[in-house]
């Protein structure tokens, strides 16, 4: 981190005059770094304010609510009691079958949606005819209220009612087809997510460099994982990093789809059911500690495994 | 020449073709089913077989439902426009400048958006009752900021590392402060990253329940989603499963418009000389 280019080349100018002026010139170089930490300071203000304000306190609060026997029905019984809640949780078999629905679901939904999303950013981004139908439709999915689509799949499936509906079973009274459902919803919902950022990414590609490549003879599939992915690794590791995140908490569509009957609850829809329904706040303060928890386990994943390119790492930005 | 661009434009048809039946196949269910009558509804047919706007005469009948209406706009877009302004602020200083605490920034950003908000819900009910802001507008805008920023963050600023950064050098050689290289060089260059954020933050306001549900009580403030689901638990025993679909296309239409403005910005941006230089 020398310096920035302007106090750098001042520097570089000011080395060939005497050592007076050289004082001068090493004065305006601490200067301009000043000014940089000053306005960096003064840029992300307003929204640390905002986010700690809302954020940081409920957070605490959270916390300190799960080391507690705190239960709206008996008000009177509220004590501190260290750890006794996650104790409680960790070893209910509901919390497991939860945990391992919402695993799955994560897991094979946002894998789905990165491929179907890769494919749909490829089309919105190389199409030869009616891009801009394509790309505002593709949107559609999207910009669709959650709840929305949740009810359209929903109406689809039930039987007597949907253009879904097989005759003679009602697929979301059953487990399997019910998480099937739910994978769908999710991925129908959320391809367009990935496919937007992803299509931003591709549009920062140089035309020039595909060029290049396909002249020395590199096939589509080359230039595809051998040019393009490594430059919007960025977009991917946004993309992928927040559909996960997001995937892990479903809620939503569950709760419109199942209401979580059938043992389909996510950790979400268990820690909603305690929290509200139960009115225990302890014990569903303790779960979402444990989600908060493994959402960070997921996210310290993926940075490590992007190395530099995660945000908020030096360097990559200051060629 | 000719035969092979006509093959690959029928390709790319046949393809566009795919995405659009992904994109309505969902969506024109769920308008047919806001159409078809109360004798029809449970037919099970795809099209409705004798439309009638019954459904949409109920719900457009309900003070209620237009005033969430109205809500749902006038909250997401404060809260879009402010959230980028602060995230397209915070997102440069990330990505470009040296300063103390930027890392403990973007923990601080991850944490946020990381956060299950059904764990947020009671502590935030408890602070805007006592500080007056239950069921007001800046009630739903303040917390729909403060959950929009780690996404425009994270957005942005991968947006900015890409960004050809020898002009912001090239514009402080010629004499230009930081903030004016930011401000007049760097700012036009991330437009297309700033409008793709911009629908991205104005649909996850537009999407929240929790909060719209958890911190408003009465049609001062709640949003569409949370009206619809008490506009649903008005009939216990008979689920209105018109009105609902009727609901639904009435909130999708506003998200429609808005997507159609700012598309054709997007891709006049993403395809306007600034990125190729």
């Amino acid at each position: 981190m020398t310096a920035t280019p302007t106090a750098a080349a001042a520097q570089a100018a000011e080395d060939r005059m005497d050592d007076g002026t050289l004082d001068i010139a090493r004065q305006r170089h601490t200067d301009a770094k000043r000014a940089e930490r000053k306005l960096g300071l003064m840029l992300v203000g307003p929204a640390v304010v905002i986010m700690l304000a809302v954020a940081a306190y409920p957070i605490l609060y959270a916390f300190w609510l799960s080391l507690n026997k705190a239960d709206l029905r008996q008000p009177d019984a509220n004590k501190f009691i260290w750890f006794d809640n996650y104790v409680t949780v960790l070893s209910s078999p509901i919390w497991w079958t939860a945990f391992g629905v919402t695993m799955l679901i994560t897991i094979v939904g946002a894998t789905l949606e990165l491929i179907f999303g890769m494919l749909l950013a490829i089309v919105m981004h190389r199409t030869i005819v009616g891009r801009g139908l394509v790309r505002t439709s593709a949107l559609v999915p999207y910009a669709i209220v959650t709840v929305v689509a949740a009810f359209s799949w929903r109406f689809a499936w039930t039987q007597g009612l949907g253009w879904l509906a097989p005759e003679n079973s009602a697929p979301l009274t059953e487990f399997w087809p019910s998480i099937g459902i739910i994978i769908l919803a999710e991925v129908w919902k959320t391809v367009p997510f990935m496919a937007l950022l992803l299509m931003a990414g591709l549009a920062l590609v140089p035309e020039d460099l595909l060029k290049a490549a396909s002249m020395d003879g590199a096939t589509a599939w080359k230039r595809f994982w051998l040019v393009t992915v490594p430059l919007i690794k960025p977009a991917i590791l946004v993309a992928l990093l927040f559909r996960t995140l997001d995937a892990f908490r479903v809620f939503d569509n569950i709760f419109v789809l199942t209401s979580g009957s059938n043992q389909t609850s996510s950790v979400s829809m268990v820690a909603y059911s305690n929290l509200i329904r139960g009115l225990n706040l302890g014990i569903g303060s303790a779960m979402s500690v444990l989600i908060f928890i493994t959402t960070g386990i997921i996210a310290f994943a993926f940075i490590k495994f992007f190395g530099a390119a995660a945000p908020g790492s030096d360097a990559e930005g200051r060629r | 020449m000719q035969p092979e661009t006509t093959n690959r434009k029928l390709m790319w048809w046949g393809v566009n073709a795919i995405v659009l039946l992904y994109a309505f196949i969902p969506v024109l269910w769920i308008v047919s089913l806001s159409l078809k009558d109360d004798a029809t509804l449970n037919d099970g047919n795809y099209f409705p077989t004798s439309p009638s706007d019954d459904s949409y005469t109920a719900i457009f009948n309900n003070s209620d439902f237009l005033r969430a209406l109205a809500n749902s706009i006038g909250i997401c877009i404060i809260a879009t426009l402010i959230a980028i302004a602060f995230g397209t602020m915070a997102a440069y200083a990330i990505a470009r400048l040296d300063f103390p605490g930027k890392r403990t920034i973007v923990a601080m950003a991850l944490l946020v958006s990381m956060f299950p908000q059904i764990a947020l819900v009671t502590p935030l009910f408890k602070i805007e009752t006592a500080v007056g802001l239950f069921d007001t507008w800046p009630g739903l805008i303040i917390p729909y900021i403060a959950f929009a920023l780690p996404l425009a963050i994270y957005t942005l600023s991968a947006f900015f590392r890409e960004i050809p950064w020898d002009l912001e050098k090239a514009a402080k050689m010629d004499g230009a402060t930081p903030y004016q290289a930011f401000r007049r060089v760097i700012t036009p260059l991330a437009m297309p990253g700033i409008f793709t954020t911009a629908i991205l933050v104005f649909i996850s306001c537009w999407n929240d329940f929790l909060f719209a549900l958890s911190l408003t009580s009465t049609s001062n403030a709640r949003t569409v989603p949370a009206a619809m689901s008490y506009f649903t638990g008005a009939t216990t025993f008979e689920k209105p499963t018109g009105p609902i679909a009727a609901a639904a296309v009435v909130i999708t239409i506003p998200i429609v418009i808005f997507v159609l403005v700012f598309q054709r910005r997007i891709v006049a941006g993403l395809t306007s000389g600034a990125v190729k230089g």
